[in-house]
């Protein structure tokens, strides 16, 4: 039960190590046999502005956030109370975030009289971060470093937070010990002191009466358990690098560029080539280029830089590229709009991408099992259908970190596609050859006898320009019905997936990253009033599977979509392809995700009031 | 290759829409001749253009041939040799193609000194589009399409060139086949970015730059003169000295603002630096041995990945 599960939170201005701190805190719970969920929201800023790590801990297995939050670490004023003295302010802190009986961490240095601002039933506990920080570093001699180590500071409140949970300071010791090795060895043994510090001192200084303790679970054969916590952008580079990826290029933009980094990261371990270009039109043509010479290849970028990308995604179309694969990673848009943000604007965007009728797919994937697997598979789609292949995905879905033991890789098969070869043939190879089902096989430069040309504008079979109707009309329909013949050839557990009961009173229809939020919201209302839920998620986008959606839908008593943005792109997109108009819709455009609370509060509300737009947003003051 | 490489061999079967008497020809030819030359195996060759007349190149061409989009040839061409560098790549376009709207290419691909050729058709027109000042037409100039004489400066490709890294920077004359094909020839040989500034007639709508305003100059004389014929010098000879490497920068560019009654044509300056691909495989040394097109990437083990976030 979510009201059994205990939010963490920390804030503090960014650049302050506060990802750090999360991240070894979540990993001291998983290592007690929990699992977490957890999300980062920050400002498009380097230093200074707020940011915060939210930590969900639970015996189950969650997807989504829960907005309450039972015990908030503040490592400054802000995190509390938020801007007060800004006109325009950007947030109220999280005092108000906590449930009741909930407590805040925070240094008793601090300012802000916490006890005049805070609400009676939250419980305080003011702790001498820089005392403590002090008896640390004399402890290892290192009393002179103050300046330098003041970010241990952070340590100390989260050692101080364990203590207030109740939880085993020794794991997140160990994970801080496990953070340096060789020579900074000594900082990882600071940071576990410091840590076990912070805890002495809540458990000598305060009673207990915290109502939210976390216990560790013993594990069934006695080993720690050891489960990943995996971001959707680990889980997209390890598809890529499991695919073959040879070359990924990409130009810096949030929420994107992390993924490009970490593949930069692996650069002396596989044998892959990552190019930083000068702007994203050079990123998606490099990449074209290199589809067409042989390799797999893929791109990634954001809304701002998509729009740049569109030219370069109806060149390797028209041209019939192998490719690229294309990771579109969401934020609020339009134009700058929100970088840092979450959104799930761009679905119709992504749709067309280019001018004209040009082929690609467009395929969804809404967690870390699905993003290694449509990352993955892309490169066998973009291979065997010769057009690029975009993936959407969004910020929530990179940054957010899943506790996973494993991903599934059984059964993945690399597919190259139709490849020609010269095999004694003494016929004249035509690159665009007219075939039964639109695929001609593709020679790679370097090949003997495989010479052919490619153009953007219309071409022949052999790829010289010609403006010819015959022509025209033949090479329309052999590049538009490789669309068809991708629809009939992918599996349907690929194309879309219904959660839950065969048979329901409510259908909720999503797409995508809200698919955490919608699992974890259907878990508590099923059942309910004697309500049966199901879900009905669509992964592909492009070919969109109308037949399989309709059938699903026309059997669907109530039905409610659930997405990330103004417009409801996903409702708009079944009216046009199956004819059929959602019931309700429950759309979100704060820039953030749907907590598990606004979600249950807006479908509660939507069967409640039968109204048929509905918004939630915890956040709007 | 079983059949004997012929100048014909280099020459594809294709219908060719450029206006008669248009420099393109020259180009077309002294490229063919260069690849004969080298005596390189067509089909190790691969070929990249832009948008505009110099784009439809790569169809004249037997090679592989690929038709770009305006401005992007250098990005596609890069993306190319990087996943297999064993094929010799040459881009070409124009100078709008390649100064106006690809001018940001044109810069960072400098940079990288990827082993590519990339040869310029500069005739200071947008000739497909009818005429239009492109960014190599000098101030105050009307050419016959234009309504009124061009009111900003043109640029100077040499100059800025030097200024981006590229590691051989030449300029030749489209009808002067015979040197042209000789400096495309120096400038695939060159391990690095090499780039080729090509004087370019469009005898239909540039009447101020023809052929005749080429060859008779004053007192009758061509205007167009050899580097190396005047003791012009363009190779650094030791990368290392930064003191030379200077110096010859500063030639270069001082000798293409070189314009009117005496103009220069030749290599301006060269230098061997360690190429895009050498850096990589100092990273990768795997990739120093073989192409990324051609390494079984089936199979990768990605579990250290994963138990690296446990």
């Amino acid at each position: 039960m979510s009201n059994q599960d205990v939010t963490w939170l920390i804030g503090g201005p960014q650049g302050s190590g506060i990802n750090v701190s999360a991240e070894s805190f979540a990993r001291a719970i998983v290592r007690g046999g929990l699992r977490v969920f957890a999300n980062i929201e920050y400002h498009s800023n380097i230093m200074g502005e707020h940011s915060y790590y939210r930590v969900r801990v639970s015996e189950q297995e969650r997807h989504s956030i829960l907005d309450r939050v039972n015990l908030v670490v503040a490592l400054d004023d802000e995190t509390l109370v938020g801007e007060p003295h800004v006109k325009f302010t950007g947030h109220h802190g999280h005092l108000d975030e906590l449930a009741p009986g909930g407590a805040v961490v925070y240094d008793s240095a601090m300012k802000l009289d916490v006890a005049k601002v805070a609400r009676n039933d939250v419980k305080l506990y003011p702790v001498p971060y820089q005392e403590i920080l002090r008896q640390t570093l004399k402890e290892f001699d290192k009393e002179d470093q103050l300046s330098r180590l003041r970010v241990m500071m952070n340590t100390i409140a989260v050692g101080a937070s364990l203590a207030v949970l109740d939880y085993d300071v020794s794991l997140f010791g160990d994970v801080m010990r496990e953070g340096f090795k060789g020579r900074r060895r000594e900082i990882g043994e600071m940071n576990a002191r410091a840590a076990a510090l912070g805890f002495a001192y809540v458990q000598q200084n305060f009673a207990d009466g915290f109502a939210y303790h976390v216990q560790k679970k013993p594990s069934a054969n006695g080993q720690q358990a050891r489960p990943m916590l995996i971001r959707g952008m680990h889980a997209c580079a390890f598809g890529k690098i499991k695919a073959g990826l040879a070359i990924q290029t990409y130009y810096p933009i949030s929420p994107a560029t992390d993924e490009s980094v970490y593949l930069e990261s692996q650069q002396r371990n596989y044998d892959l080539v990552v190019v930083q270009t000068e702007d994203e039109i050079a990123a998606i043509n490099m990449a074209v280029g290199a589809a067409h010479a042989g390799v797999r290849v893929a791109t990634s970028t954001s809304g701002p830089g998509a729009s740049l990308m569109i030219e370069g995604i109806g060149f390797a179309s028209i041209t019939e590229a192998p490719g690229p694969v294309l990771f579109l990673w969401q934020r609020g848009g339009p134009s700058t709009g929100l970088p840092t943000r979450q959104e799930q604007g761009d679905l119709r965007f992504a749709m067309q991408l280019a001018h004209g009728e040009s082929p690609h797919i467009v395929v969804a994937p809404a967690d870390p099992q699905e993003i290694f697997d449509d990352s993955f598979e892309s490169f066998n789609w973009a291979d065997r259908y010769q057009m690029p292949v975009v993936v959407i995905v969004d910020k929530y879905l990179s940054t957010s970190h899943w506790t996973l033991d494993e991903l599934k890789m059984s059964g993945l098969k690399i597919d190259r596609g139709a490849l020609w070869h010269q095999n004694g043939n003494a016929e004249k190879y035509l690159r665009y050859a007219f075939t039964e089902d639109g695929i001609s096989p593709r020679a790679l430069p370097g090949q003997e006898g495989g010479i052919f040309w490619s153009t953007t504008d219309e071409h022949d079979p052999e790829g010289h320009i010609t403006e010819d109707a015959t022509n025209r009309i033949k090479m329309m329909e052999k590049r538009m019905g490789k669309l068809g013949l991708a629809a009939r050839e992918i599996p349907t557990e690929r194309k879309l997936q219904l959660h839950g009961p065969d048979d329901a009173d409510v259908t909720v229809v999503g797409w995508g990253s809200t698919k955490g939020s919608i699992l974890d919201a259907l878990a508590e209302l099923d059942g309910k009033d004697g309500l049966r839920w199901n879900y009905l998620q669509i992964r592909l986008l492009r070919p969109f599977p109308s037949e399989e959606v309709a059938e699903i839908l026309r059997r669907a008593r109530r039905t409610v979509l659930v997405e990330n943005n103004y417009t409801c792109q996903l409702g708009n997109l079944i009216r046009e392809m199956t004819g059929i108009s959602l019931d309700h819709e429950v759309p979100k455009y704060d820039g953030r995700p749907f907590s598990q609370e606004e979600l249950i509060e807006a479908l509660e509300k939507v069967l409640a009031s039968g109204e048929r737009r509905v918004f939630v947003s915890h956040l709007s003051a | 290759m079983a059949t004997k490489l012929e100048l014909k061999s280099y020459k594809a079967d294709t219908h060719n829409n450029w206006c008669p008497g248009c420099g393109d020809f020259g180009i077309l030819t002294a490229m063919q001749m260069a690849l004969f030359q080298l005596k390189i195996e067509p089909h190790r060759v691969a070929l990249f253009s832009g948008i505009g007349c110099s784009g439809k190149t790569p169809h004249y061409v037997n090679v592989y041939g690929f038709h770009t989009l305006h401005g992007r040839v250098l990005p596609v061409a890069t993306g190319a040799k990087i996943a297999n560098k064993e094929l010799t790549v040459i881009a070409v376009g124009g100078d709008g193609d390649g100064y106006g709207i690809g001018s940001g290419y044109f810069i960072n691909a400098g940079r990288r000194n990827l082993d590519f050729t990339y040869v310029v058709f500069n005739n200071g027109v947008y000739g497909l589009t009818k005429g239009q000042a492109s960014p190599t037409l000098a101030k105050g100039i009307k050419t016959k399409s234009l309504p009124d004489p061009t009111i900003l400066e043109g640029i100077n490709p040499i100059a800025l060139a030097v200024g981006a890294g590229y590691t051989f920077i030449a300029r030749g004359y489209a009808l002067d086949v015979r040197y042209l094909s000789n400096l495309i020839a120096q400038a695939i040989r060159h391990r690095g970015s090499a780039f080729i500034d090509v004087l370019q007639t469009c005898p239909t709508y540039n009447d101020l730059y023809t052929k005749e305003w080429y060859d008779e100059g004053p007192e009758g004389k061509s205007r167009i003169y050899k580097l190396e014929d005047t003791g012009y010098d363009g190779l650094v000879h030791d990368a290392d000295d930064g003191d030379e490497l200077v110096a010859k920068k500063v030639q270069a560019v001082a000798r293409s603002y070189e314009w009117g009654e005496q103009i220069p044509v030749g290599v301006y300056y060269r230098v061997e630096r360690p190429t895009y691909e050498e850096e990589v495989a100092n990273r990768r040394p795997s990739l120093g041995e073989t192409s990324l097109v051609n390494i079984d990437l089936n199979d990768r083990d990605v579990q250290p990945l994963l138990d690296s976030l446990r």
